[in-house]
């Protein structure tokens, strides 16, 4: 089953953890064959949100949510239960600067 | 009016004596929360119809776990046939079931670890472990539930049904933590356990009866974990809830007034708690690193084996709370320890780690410590200061039995 580990930081640790450490660990989930898709992000200030209204294209900058921590990158990793999603989440070096958010993928049923 | 048959008797004590155990199994082959439950009352229905026939089968729980079983794979045959019809394009696709060991008495106990594990997993809402383990290991209805938690029942219900659909989506695993893991997912256990206890204990509100049981509850249930599982903190949390429990008829007057350790009448302690309790102090230390039930329990089994108040030997006590302060330090046992200290050496010197407290900003909102302070200066002869402690605690106070017996502290002091 597919999880969605998505990293949130505050704005002033967006570089507290070096990129050295977040490459390795990609490395070591894909290794492990576990991997299926990682990348950091941009800060929040580059972010542009996009809505269609009635046919029409609406493009605002943001978003500017209220909480302090924002989405700082994700891991989607294949684990066998949400015990094994944990265990990877735990070893993803932002968790222990931010926190990171464990969502079980949905299977769209067409 | 209908006559129970010696029969009917008995499995209705089954149902009491096994149906938790029978739920544990069918949860783990049917994979479903929902499902297990359902089928749980369909094999008992199913043993209603059929043993007044047929005879009680050797092994009645393998029988009632085996016919759960079936009638689950047949209501989903059943639905799948139904579907299938819906939609004629899709072919029927067959129900596997795993069809390993299933009702040995080792795998059955593991279930039911299992059970408590999976109700208790750190990713649920506290409140909906508190709930789910209630509901799933102990059996209590909803509407029990709600009732010992002055919560409405639709709430409770919703957080139930809430619980079970993030198991199912998130796909918690059914399963006993590794050994790694252990220590952790334990201390959630034991903390879910302990929270129902406190809940009949210190019965903040409601009706007293009904809370009570959840005292029992929990009490039931630090049994069955220590017989599942004899971990020094699952011991030692029993022996904290048997060691605390024995004192309850002790600790309120008839007039539902507290009455403070020292006053109790001691030969209302419920002495079979505490011989049950003191022994598994004793093995929870034995392990060399107790932790901070074991500690706490072992504080309490002191008081439990002086024979009075006076005779209470605080030399030990306050080497107990040392030990605490290593383990998990918090002001609140900080607090404790000054008045074991306070006990042992005199008032001034409890006084002096109550103010250094309150000086460091801790517990200033916390009625116990202006209670304690307020009762420190009263021994002192500073009524002056008690006074005003005994008036802030009183503030601070929500709980009627406890504004009466502070009220009664400041009419002393006020005279």
């Amino acid at each position: 089953m597919k999880y969605l580990c998505l990293v949130y930081l505050e704005p002033d640790k967006l570089h507290a953890v070096p990129d050295r450490e977040c490459a390795s660990c990609g490395q070591g989930l894909r290794e492990r064959g576990v991997l299926v898709a990682a990348e950091a992000l941009e800060p929040i200030e580059t972010a542009t949100t996009v809505r269609v209204r009635n046919g029409k294209l609406l493009v605002t900058d943001g978003p500017f949510a209220e909480t302090k921590e924002q989405l700082a990158g994700f891991y989607l990793v294949d684990a066998h239960d949400l015990n094994e999603a944990i265990q990877i989440a735990s070893k993803i070096p932002p968790a222990r600067e931010g926190s990171v958010e464990v969502r079980p993928v949905r299977e769209l049923n067409p | 009016m209908n006559t129970v048959t010696p029969i009917q008797e008995s499995i209705a004590g089954l149902y009491e004596s096994e149906s938790r155990r029978v739920l544990a199994t069918l949860i783990r082959l049917l994979g479903d929360f929902d499902a297990a439950e359902e089928a749980l009352h369909d094999a008992f229905r199913a043993a209603l119809e059929q043993w007044p026939r047929d005879g009680v089968p050797s092994n009645p729980r393998a029988w009632l776990v085996s016919a759960g079983r079936f009638k689950a794979i047949d209501a989903a045959r059943r639905r799948t046939r139904f579907d299938a019809l819906e939609d004629m394009g899709e072919k029927a696709e067959p129900v596997f079931i795993d069809t390993a060991a299933w009702a040995d008495d080792e795998s059955v106990e593991d279930d039911r670890l299992r059970l408590i594990f999976t109700c208790c997993h750190p990713a649920l809402a506290p409140d909906a472990q508190v709930a789910l383990t209630l509901r799933e290991v102990c059996g209590l209805t909803t509407e029990e539930i709600a009732r010992a938690f002055l919560t409405p029942a639709p709430t409770l219900a919703q957080r139930i049904v809430r619980a079970k659909t993030k198991i199912r989506d998130a796909r918690i695993p059914y399963e006993v933590p590794s050994r790694a893991e252990l220590p952790e997912r334990l201390e959630a256990v034991l903390r879910v356990i302990y929270l129902v206890f406190n809940e009949g204990y210190s019965a903040s509100s409601g009706e007293q009866v009904t809370r009570h049981d959840l005292s029992a509850e929990a009490i039931r249930l630090g049994r069955l974990l220590v017989e599942l599982l004899p971990e020094p903190e699952a011991q030692g949390l029993l022996a904290l809830m048997l060691l605390h429990d024995s004192r309850r008829t002790a600790r309120t007057s008839p007039d539902g007034d507290l009455v403070l350790l020292e006053n109790q009448d001691r030969s209302l302690w419920n002495r079979a708690q505490i011989a049950e309790g003191v022994p598994l102090v004793e093995q929870a230390f034995s392990s060399g690193r107790p932790g901070p039930y074991a500690i706490q329990a072992a504080i309490a089994a002191v008081h439990a084996e002086a024979a009075a108040a006076t005779a209470t030997d605080w030399n030990e006590i306050v080497g107990l709370y040392d030990l605490l302060m290593r383990t998990t330090p918090s002001p609140i046992i900080e607090l404790n320890r000054a008045v074991a200290i306070a006990m042992r050496d005199g008032p001034e010197a409890g006084l002096t780690i109550v103010d250094g407290l309150l000086d460091r900003g801790e517990l200033r909102d916390y009625r116990l410590v202006h209670a304690v302070r307020g009762e420190l200066c009263r021994r002192l002869g500073r009524t002056a200061d008690a006074q005003v402690s005994f008036e802030r605690a009183l503030k601070l106070t929500r709980q009627e039995p406890e504004r009466r017996l502070i009220e009664r502290r400041l009419a002393e002091v006020s005279k």
